[in-house]
């Protein structure tokens, strides 16, 4: 069992948490994830880890409330537990050698971002980060992100905070510039990253794109979180657990990597809708 | 002591009705009585030469304990088989007997050899239900030894060290112990309680079971010798799963039979209101002849499946499944489309509407027939695509069950372990890997093989730990 030391809600639907779990804390790196289960004969769901604190042993965890399993797992509280953690899993973003980085993150895939960007800016490498939400509502760590980042810009599709518009409205803005980043590292919803791969193409910029299929065991058994990459031509299956989660932006085929994430989508939504009732009756 | 019994042809095995049981995930045989048992163990002509040990990869003095039978001392028959087999209950159910100890068995010369795995399967059960004794701990020698995955090889090499008085951790990457004995193999062939039951005895004669620890990436195998270990074996099991690599892999709908199986199995998805979600019902393919096919296909079927293919590139006669499954899968309704190999995945899209939901899901499987050619080097008969023999059939759901590569995560963060250009741990006869007091087995030194040659290795391993730190 794992306790839960800290708990912060950083949006309507978005949770941090910080995990007690030591092992997973001394050896995690930026861009590796963990699996959890929140109690026995839960679903196991892949989490990018957001940091670590090695002094207490604890992982961070931000996430975003979409089924049934993060639904109950937003309802754990401080000093509880959940059933299981393990991690950390998946190769590190690699970093080495990057002078100056553009980080692209929308919506929860932020709290992901977030270490990557510090670890740039501890680095000494040059960080342009470049956060997207919905709307004000939704935001978070843009605290965070001005203290690692040269440059920040907050947009929103609505316009209610930052500035208005998507991700991609800077970064095209920036690359016609003469801006030369070393590298894009996106990590969103699979659509954003498809278009920040789209801008970044005429201009050449190397993109990595952080991806998070469905998976169960997260160690390279099951192949769920398979994924097709167009290398030189020819079409390549890789495992996202194993193989990523970071894949060349350019290689991805990001429309099946929707599709195949739409797998359950009817299961999701009836998990979600089931575990709001049992949490209506638990209030009345 | 009773009559040998001349019968040619062995006691039944009572199963569940195939009609009943395609519905339900109860175990599918029962399991003898006392009386059958003891009338089966009769049949036994206790050779002196013992043939059916030399074909037993753990050495379970057979004879020895199916004469406790006949004596009607089950408990005394468990005692023999415990001295050789950490897990009894399990090899009972799904050792392939046939090909192992029954196969040396005299009196299958001229008849049916002795249902050995089936008096096995009793015996274990028999100790189970009767007996409350506690395993006795044994006197620690002070020595620590870890082992990697809790499957078949892992647990045996911990039973045989503990046994020895080694203090043992096991470590496993997922929430539960028993690798492919709970993730893999389906409640109607193995009852996870039975799992559950045997590795509650090993953690009873002092084995420490560390469950959510993924060596290669949690821990190291440099980092355990750094912890106090002496001595590591890595029973890692198989890895990544093969897919065919023809169009259509990627629809949604099909799987590997790894991870139908996990969803079902381990995730639980069988039972009733599950949060792990599975493609229930429809039409379903399952391609490859193995025994994780077959355990496929009966789940699938089990799930709701109006209809279950398995469709295999050669015949009946090359199946490698265990004849027993193959019969149970038939006896239940499970078609079998052979000399059959797919060439594409087909799946639903609307080209009106790219917002459809059923877009991307699968609708069907085209294949080729096939003949048999020459033998190969292993003098399996080629099987050869005839031409223009294409077909197409309505599936909804296609679970490739096509073997697996093993696992490199082990390999990458282990420097010094040899792997062979399969990838599989090279090892010597011992079990003993290119790195020092580092010792492999099971599948991830064969590739895809069967529980009981894991449990051989783990076994084999484990003489060879206690001689190396017994120097």
């Amino acid at each position: 069992m794992y306790k839960i030391v800290e708990k912060k809600v950083l949006n309507p639907t978005v949770i941090q948490l910080w995990i007690e779990a030591p092992l997973v804390a001394n050896k995690a790196k930026p861009g590796q994830f963990i699996i959890l289960r929140v109690d026995e004969d839960g679903e196991r769901i892949p989490l990018t880890v957001a940091g670590v604190n090695k002094d207490n042993g604890t992982v961070k965890i931000i996430f975003q409330v979409v089924g049934g399993t993060t639904k109950k797992l937003s309802y754990k509280e401080e000093g509880e537990y959940i059933q299981d953690f393990v991690g950390p899993l998946g190769v590190a973003t690699r970093l080495d050698g990057l002078k100056k980085v553009c980080i692209v993150g929308g919506g929860v895939g932020c709290a992901i971002a977030m270490p990557i960007a510090e670890a740039l800016h501890e680095m000494g490498a040059h960080v342009t980060s470049i956060i997207g939400f919905r709307n004000k509502d939704l935001l978070i760590l843009e605290d965070e992100f001005k203290a690692c980042s040269d440059t920040l810009r907050v947009m929103t599709d609505d316009g209610s905070y930052g500035e208005h518009g998507n991700v991609t409205v800077p970064l095209k803005e920036m690359l016609e510039a003469g801006e030369k980043f070393d590298m894009i590292i996106t990590i969103g919803p699979l659509i954003m990253m498809k278009f920040v791969v789209a801008t970044a193409k005429p201009f050449g910029t190397p993109v990595t794109a952080s991806m998070n299929p469905i998976m169960i065991d997260g160690t390279g058994m099951c192949g769920g979180c398979r994924l097709t990459l167009n290398v030189d031509g020819k079409k390549v299956t890789k495992f996202a657990c194993v193989d990523g989660p970071d894949f060349n932006g350019y290689e991805i085929d990001f429309d099946e990597a929707m599709s195949r994430g739409r797998m359950y989508s009817d299961f999701e939504r009836h998990a979600y809708e089931n575990s709001c009732n049992l949490f209506k009756k638990e209030v009345q | 002591m009773a009559k040998a019994n001349m019968s040619l042809t062995r006691n039944e095995m009572p199963v569940q009705d195939a009609k009943v049981r395609a519905h339900n995930f109860d175990e599918v045989a029962l399991g003898y009585t006392e009386a059958q048992a003891i009338d089966e163990a009769n049949r036994c002509l206790n050779c002196k030469n013992m043939p059916c040990v030399v074909g037993c990869p753990v050495k379970i003095h057979i004879p020895e304990f199916i004469s406790k039978i006949k004596e009607g001392d089950f408990e005394g028959a468990y005692q023999i088989i415990t001295k050789s087999s950490s897990l009894p209950a399990v090899c009972g159910r799904v050792c392939p007997q046939e090909t192992q100890c029954e196969s040396k068995c005299v009196r299958g010369i001229k008849g049916e050899s002795v249902g050995i795995g089936r008096l096995e399967r009793f015996v274990a059960d028999w100790h189970n239900t009767f007996c409350q004794e506690e395993p006795v701990r044994p006197q620690s020698n002070g020595h620590r030894v870890a082992i990697v995955g809790s499957g078949p090889s892992g647990l045996t090499c911990a039973g045989d060290l503990a046994k020895r008085g080694y203090d043992v951790t096991v470590y496993e990457a997922l929430h539960t112990a028993g690798g492919v004995l709970v993730y893999g193999i389906p409640e109607f062939r193995l009852p996870k309680k039975i799992v559950a039951k045997e590795v509650d005895t090993l953690k009873k004669l002092g084995v420490h079971i560390e469950t959510n620890v993924v060596i290669g990436k949690t821990l190291t195998i440099d980092e355990l010798f750094e912890m106090g270990y002496e001595a590591v074996f890595v029973g890692s099991g198989a890895g990544l799963p093969n897919f065919m690599g023809i169009p259509g892999e990627s629809f949604k709908g099909v799987y590997s039979a790894n991870e139908f199986l996990t969803r079902s199995n381990l995730m639980k998805s069988y039972l009733q209101n599950p949060e792990t979600p599975i493609m229930k019902g429809g039409k379903v393919a399952v391609v490859g002849g193995g025994n994780v096919a077959m355990d496929a296909a009966r789940t699938a079927l089990r799930l709701g499946a109006e209809k279950v293919y398995i469709v295999y590139r050669r015949s009946m006669d090359e199946l490698p499944a265990r004849k027993e499954e193959v019969e149970h899968a038939e006896e239940e309704g499970i078609e079998f489309r052979l000399l059959c190999n797919p060439t594409e995945i087909l799946g639903y899209n609307n080209p009106d509407d790219a917002r459809d939901p059923r877009n991307g899901f699968v609708t069907g499987m085209t294949c080729v027939k096939m003949e048999l050619g020459e033998p190969d080097e292993r003098g399996r008969r080629r099987p050869v695509v005839i031409p223009d023999s294409e077909f197409t059939i309505d599936v909804d759901t296609v679970i490739m069950s096509i073997g697996t590569s093993p696992n490199p995560l082990i390999k990458s963060t282990t420097e010094g372990l040899e792997v062979n250009r399969w990838g599989g741990i090279v090892v010597n006869e011992d079990g003993l890997t290119s790195k020092n007091a580092v010792y492999a087995g099971g599948d991830a030194v064969t590739g895809a093989a069967t529980v009981i040659s894991a449990m051989g290795a783990g076994k084999t391993a484990a003489k060879a730990i206690d001689d190396f730190l017994k120097k």
